[in-house]
């Protein structure tokens, strides 16, 4: 009954000449969207990727377990030396975020283009 | 003169034990949030919140069964709305600790388990409450209206 989550790997390049692929998702983050979160996040070569971007924009809704979820992309990512930033979220997930101390390892941003002149 | 007792509005939903219902408690919370005037920001506050709490009670009260139920009761006051979440496990005796995000990124805390932190950090009182004989838990939540909201 959870509504699935949709992901969709792009790359694209940050003004300072990085190259970076960005993670999209679409519909809920819950338990459910373990293949959606961390299954497209392993799809990405750990060797040649090297600044992740999550696009939260098309996110309605998050619950503690789709946030454990990112967690666990975030720890990964973080054992790879990989960079991760975020952008998109609702004012609301990103108070959220904030509280449960995402914000240490991932920076949050606006939209794209404030997220990617940071790299 | 009305009395705060008599001007309370009760709303009832039962869920199945099923995950993914929980947003069906959300939106009727966030219908009767809007009804008492509440901003924008704390009626998201209060969906998390509530989602937070059904979700506990449908998997760790009623342990995804789905031939019980999960109660949601809210009421709403002149000045605030309570929420009961009921379920058919035996409550917790003791909360968890407040998550730490350094001891998840390490490996040393389950990634998971920060759902009653959440409902406590949004919401204005929270309380988990045993249910006599081992059964019929819940917790109830409070939120209130600002002045400004009133």
């Amino acid at each position: 009954m959870q509504t699935d989550t949709k992901s969709k790997i792009d790359q694209t390049t940050a003004p300072s000449g990085t190259p970076v692929t960005v993670l999209r998702f679409e519909g809920d983050i819950s338990s459910a969207s373990k293949d959606a979160v961390i299954g497209s996040y392993q799809s990405l070569s750990k060797a040649t990727v090297k600044t992740v971007l999550l696009d939260f924009t098309k996110v309605e809704y998050i619950n503690s377990s789709g946030i454990a979820l990112v967690i666990q992309l975030l720890m990964e990512a973080a054992n790879s030396g990989q960079k991760v930033l975020a952008f998109g979220l609702s004012a609301h997930f990103n108070k959220v975020f904030t509280m449960v101390g995402i914000t240490k390892y991932a920076g949050l941003f606006p939209d794209q283009a404030a997220a990617l002149a940071t790299v | 003169m009305t009395t705060a007792a008599a001007r309370t509005t009760t709303v009832e939903v039962r869920l199945p034990s099923r995950l993914g219902f929980e947003k069906v408690a959300m939106s009727t919370a966030a219908s009767v949030a809007k009804l008492m005037g509440f901003r924008d920001e704390r009626i998201d506050d209060l969906k998390t919140a509530i989602a937070e709490a059904c979700i506990n009670a449908i998997e760790h009260g009623n342990r995804l069964n789905e031939k019980l139920s999960v109660g949601v009761v809210l009421s709403a006051g002149v000045d605030a709305l309570e929420i009961k979440v009921m379920d058919d496990g035996k409550g917790m005796k003791t909360l968890p600790s407040k998550p730490d995000i350094d001891k998840k990124m390490h490996g040393e805390e389950d990634p998971r388990g920060m759902g009653m932190f959440l409902i406590q950090a949004l919401v204005d009182e929270a309380e988990w409450v045993v249910g006599t004989n081992g059964k019929g838990s819940y917790v109830r939540l409070v939120i209130r209206l600002d002045k400004e909201e009133a």
